[in-house]
């Protein structure tokens, strides 16, 4: 495969045209060699690759919503009562509820304010988290490391969903708000995950080649240590989208959440209990929504965490 | 002194730990509160040399003798407890400041362990472009990668792989390109070919000679093994729990082994050949365990495994002194005279 | 070698499936020990003579296929076996030394607890199973046997808290406790300083020779197999390329594998290194034709690209797996 030194010096090592082909070449190539080399890992499991299905299938269907659920309309605000409560048939594929909205419609909506809330308290919660960690492993023993440390544990005393009904009770209820009370305790875990593995990973002798050499915080942080916490990250996040759609299912199911007539699979099924069990399609469907998504996810950060497990070590 | 590269004054290097049981040293000076509850380890305890430029000193010792610690102090991993370390007639250790990037560019180390020496994160021509960007080495980043492959002798399509599907062996010359990357006038070799098979230790070994000659390397190279030494180094230096026992021409040394406990390294070492067999001083087998470092014996610390050990080595702890014939050859032993005072044994 | 081998290997293949196809790693193997014999089996990283011994003791990972070969221990075929005879059979007839003998001990468990485990577990395998008194009694006659002080306190320590040295004494002790007939041994003393190595490679000599008990030293080490072991077999790439008597071996290397390897050991009365053997080992999932070695020999021939050497006699027990020995050629 490696091809013998003196060919390699006799193609010449200066950056000109043909070496900077050459080289794009190779990038390419060893580029395809490693996602290659990742796919065959990540679908030794059967699992993951179901997992991987569902959630691209959940993503897909969430963002393109508009165009390819059957009723758009019936997201909105927008009543039927003539074709209130009727079962499953080929028209309305999983029934219509209380005022004669589409299920099927409204599920695939109310997965799309699911996946945004994911998606938001992710994007909120993972960047100073995981920094805060990474500085408090690489500094750990010091001031830095109590500091930050300290303040975690405080966030992480405090009880989710009472802190969200503190910010509930004084801001207006609203899918934003409960956003902001979700960030505000999930950032801490992130902060937890990433301060082990810095704390480790600083001792590798690849961080003293950089320190030695006199490389920046930042290059040893960002460049040195993040890349390999990545993995243990993308896999915490995985899991957590889940566990954000079953939180904000818990808030919309107290009335905390995404508010009427915007549909969100926590009042859906708080709505639809009284219905039970008669007009079950009204409440079981979006609960069987909930489980599939948290189950995708599950099995794709499952599937995650194996693609890594054997790289390192 | 004049045409000393590297000069270490009487350096010692001391951590402060935990005393339970397994726990490690710490990697930065980091003394905690109560003392009751800490022990000292004594990793490097007044260690003196000098590798003059051009050439290879081997630091030759086995575990807890200290000489990867006074790898680490050197490179600037380890601020000392005491003692000096001059680069050239420059100290390296300034109060109260980091080490000035010149200094840090001139003073390389390649590492043991190739697994975790090199990031699993990054591709060959990443690890190598570090130092470059460090150092600030000029723009022209892939052209500089790939001329530092060509010293090395691995092929350009290195460049993208990753630490994963190299071998050992070429882990490890990635290692020493990237100790190279910032034209360094002294690199320490922390045994880097120790987790290497026999084979693939020659390549490297003939790699770094060569590369010693073409670049002007001076060479600092830290090992236990000591026939790897009898064929690379220029000098040798023995330590035994953070202190040198035995400094000597490579040929002198080999020739007429002074120290008890050179002797006994020696005659530990395996060899394939009749000839090697019988160079084996015969008088020192192996016995008895290495002492930790957290608990030196008093007086001599090599005296509980010396069979040679008299009255005055748990007393006194001797000092270095010209011995042999050769100039040069500095032992550490009460068997041979000590200056100033009279010597309570004869000469073997 | 008097009767019947303890340990007959015939045509051992092993393959890994892995991302790509397959690792052809095992590329027909044959290795025979005699009783009381102390053979050594070198070979660098890679070559697969830990593959070898995991095949014998049947301890390969799922993604390994034993694809052809036939292992006979005492005369049975070990193959076939089920667990309840492979019970029987690892550390009674066939026990193991690991390199890393920190990572062999379980530091949550006593160095007691681990090795009277061992004991009561292969006295039950073998049908007389043994109190618990009787039980630490064999451990600690096993500790004094490996010459560690005070056997009785060590029974009570934990792994953390020995030296390096101790540790290695004490899976030493583990290993021969159940009275196998053959110790393997894969690089004892290699995580250890030389001194101390050399110690404890004594003491494997010394009781080995009093049990009687075959060993397989497996080592990239040279000079330990010459001080060690009565005869070699050495691997390269999957398959055995030379085997004879110790002596003759470092006398005589014939194939140009061992040649080179014996080449590039620094020696202790000087001469400088040699540049080593040029090339890297084959990638074993598109291993090269014929002879394994031939992209990295001197001596290559046409034929040696076509076919795989067989192993030719060259005297005595001594054979060597390469076309410059066929008959004809001359050495």
């Amino acid at each position: 495969m490696s091809s013998h030194p003196s060919a390699a010096r006799a193609q010449g090592t200066s950056a000109g045209p043909v070496g900077a082909r050459r080289i794009k070449e190779l990038q390419r190539a060893s580029r395809r060699e490693n996602l290659g080399r990742a796919w065959y890992k990540f679908s030794r499991n059967p699992l993951s690759v179901v997992g991987l299905a569902v959630v691209a299938a959940v993503i897909l269907a969430a963002l393109l919503a508009p165009w390819v659920t059957p009723f758009p309309r019936h997201a909105g605000a927008f009543t039927d009562f003539a074709h209130a409560k009727v079962a499953p048939n080929a028209r309305y594929v999983f029934g219509t509820d209380q005022i004669g909205r589409d299920v099927l419609t409204r599920i695939i909506f109310g997965l799309r304010s699911s996946l945004l809330m994911a998606g938001l308290v992710l994007a909120l919660v993972v960047p100073p988290g995981v920094f805060l960690g990474l500085l408090a492993g690489y500094f750990r023993g010091t001031w830095v490391d109590t500091l930050i440390m300290r303040v975690t544990d405080i966030f992480l005393a405090v009880p989710p969903l009472i802190l969200a009904l503190a910010v509930a009770s004084v801001l207006q209820p609203s899918l934003w708000h409960g956003m902001m009370a979700v960030s505000l305790m999930w950032w801490p875990w992130y902060t937890r995950l990433v301060y082990g593995l810095s704390s480790q990973l600083r001792n590798e002798y690849f961080v003293a080649a950089a320190e030695v050499n006199g490389a920046s915080l930042w290059h040893i942080l960002f460049r040195e240590i993040l890349p390999n916490t990545v993995s243990s990250i993308l896999t915490k996040m995985s899991l957590d989208v889940a566990w954000v759609i079953i939180i904000g299912s818990m808030l919309s199911f107290v009335g905390l959440g995404v508010q009427p007539p915007e549909p969100s699979l926590g009042s859906m099924v708080a709505d639809g209990a009284r219905y039970l069990p008669d007009q079950w399609w009204i409440a079981v469907f979006p609960a069987l929504a909930i489980v599939v998504v948290v189950m995708g996810f599950n099995l794709l950060g499952d599937g995650i965490r194996d693609l890594f497990a054997s790289e390192q070590g | 002194m004049n045409d000393e590269i590297l000069t270490v004054v009487d350096l010692k290097k001391h951590f402060v730990v935990r005393a339970s049981r397994g726990a490690r040293a710490a990697r930065r000076d980091r003394g905690d509160g109560a003392n009751g509850t800490h022990v000292t380890v004594k990793a490097v305890d007044g260690v003196s040399f000098g590798v003059r430029e051009g050439e290879t000193l081997g630091l030759v010792g086995e575990s807890g003798s200290g000489k990867s610690t006074v790898a680490y102090t050197t490179v600037g991993m380890y601020r000392p407890t005491s003692g000096a370390i001059f680069f050239r007639g420059r100290p390296l250790f300034e109060a109260g400041r980091r080490r000035p990037l010149d200094l840090r560019k001139a003073i390389q180390i390649v590492f043991q362990d190739p697994g975790s020496s090199l990031n699993p994160r990054h591709t060959v021509g990443d690890i190598l472009t570090m130092p470059l960007r460090v150092h600030q080495r000029g723009k022209n980043r892939v052209e500089q990668v790939l001329r530092l492959l060509d010293l090395v002798d691995l092929p350009a399509e290195y460049m993208y792989k990753y630490p994963n599907t190299l071998s050992g062996g070429e882990k490890q010359i990635v290692g020493i390109a990237r100790a190279l990357a910032s034209d360094p006038a002294l690199v320490i070799l922390d045994e880097p070919t120790s987790a290497l098979d026999v084979s693939v230790q020659a390549k490297t070994i003939t790699l770094l000679l060569r590369l010693q000659k073409e670049l002007g390397l001076s060479y600092l190279f830290i090992t236990h093994d000591l026939s790897l030494m009898r064929n690379t180094a220029s000098r040798v230096a023995i330590m035994y729990l953070g202190r040198i026992c035995e400094v000597a021409d490579t040929v002198d040394f080999f020739a007429h082994p002074l120290h008890p406990y050179t002797q006994m390294l020696l005659s530990s070492i395996p060899v394939i050949s009749e000839a090697e067999a019988s160079l084996k001083p015969g008088k020192v087998v192996s016995a008895g365990e290495i002492p930790s470092p957290v608990d030196v014996p008093s007086g001599c610390s090599f005296r509980t495994r010396c069979p040679f050990a008299m009255e005055v080595c748990a007393r006194m702890d001797p000092v270095m002194a010209d011995a042999g014939s050769a100039p040069g050859h500095q032992v550490r032993c009460h068997l041979f005279p000590q200056p100033g005072r009279r010597t309570e044994g004869g000469a073997s | 070698m008097a009767g019947e081998p303890l340990l007959h290997v015939t045509d051992l293949r092993v393959e890994f499936a892995v991302f790509g196809g397959a690792l052809k790693v095992l590329d027909g193997i044959h290795l025979d020990v005699g009783r009381g014999e102390k053979v050594g089996l070198v070979g660098e990283t890679g070559c697969g003579k830990t593959t070898t011994m995991k095949a014998i003791l049947r301890v390969l990972p799922s993604s390994a296929r034993i694809s052809s070969g036939e292992i006979l221990f005492q005369g049975r075929p070990v193959l076939g076996m089920n667990a309840r005879e492979l019970s029987r059979l690892r550390g009674r007839g066939i026990s193991m030394i690991f390199q890393d003998p920190t990572a062999a001990l379980n530091p949550v468990f006593t160095v007691g607890e681990q090795l009277q485990a061992v004991i009561r577990h292969a006295s039950a395998a073998a049908g007389t199973p043994l109190s618990a008194r009787a039980a630490r009694e064999a451990a600690v006659s096993s500790l004094r046997e490996v010459a560690l002080a005070d056997p009785e306190r060590l029974l009570g320590s934990y792994p953390v808290q020995l030296s390096g040295g101790m540790r290695q004494r004490v899976c030493i002790g583990m290993a021969l406790a159940t009275g196998p007939a053959l110790l393997v041994a894969d690089e004892p003393g290699t995580s250890l300083d030389v001194t101390i190595q050399d110690q404890i490679l004594r003491l494997l000599q010394a009781l080995v020779s009093e049990r009687g008990a075959s060993v397989i030293l497996i080592t990239h080490t040279l000079g330990v197999v010459r001080q060690m072991t009565d005869r070699v077999y050495v691997m390269y790439a999957g398959s055995i390329v030379e085997t004879a008597r110790t002596p003759e071996l470092f006398a005589r290397p014939a194939h140009p594998y061992t040649q080179g390897l014996l080449q590039t050991v620094p020696r202790l009365t000087g001469g400088g290194i040699a540049t080593g053997i040029p090339g890297r080992i084959p990638d074993y999932l598109d291993p090269p034709d014929g002879c394994r070695f031939h992209p990295r020999c001197p001596h290559a021939m046409d034929v040696c690209r076509q076919r795989k050497p067989p192993a030719f006699r060259i005297g005595d027990g001594h054979l060597a797996a390469c076309f410059l020995y066929q008959a004809g050629h001359g050495s």
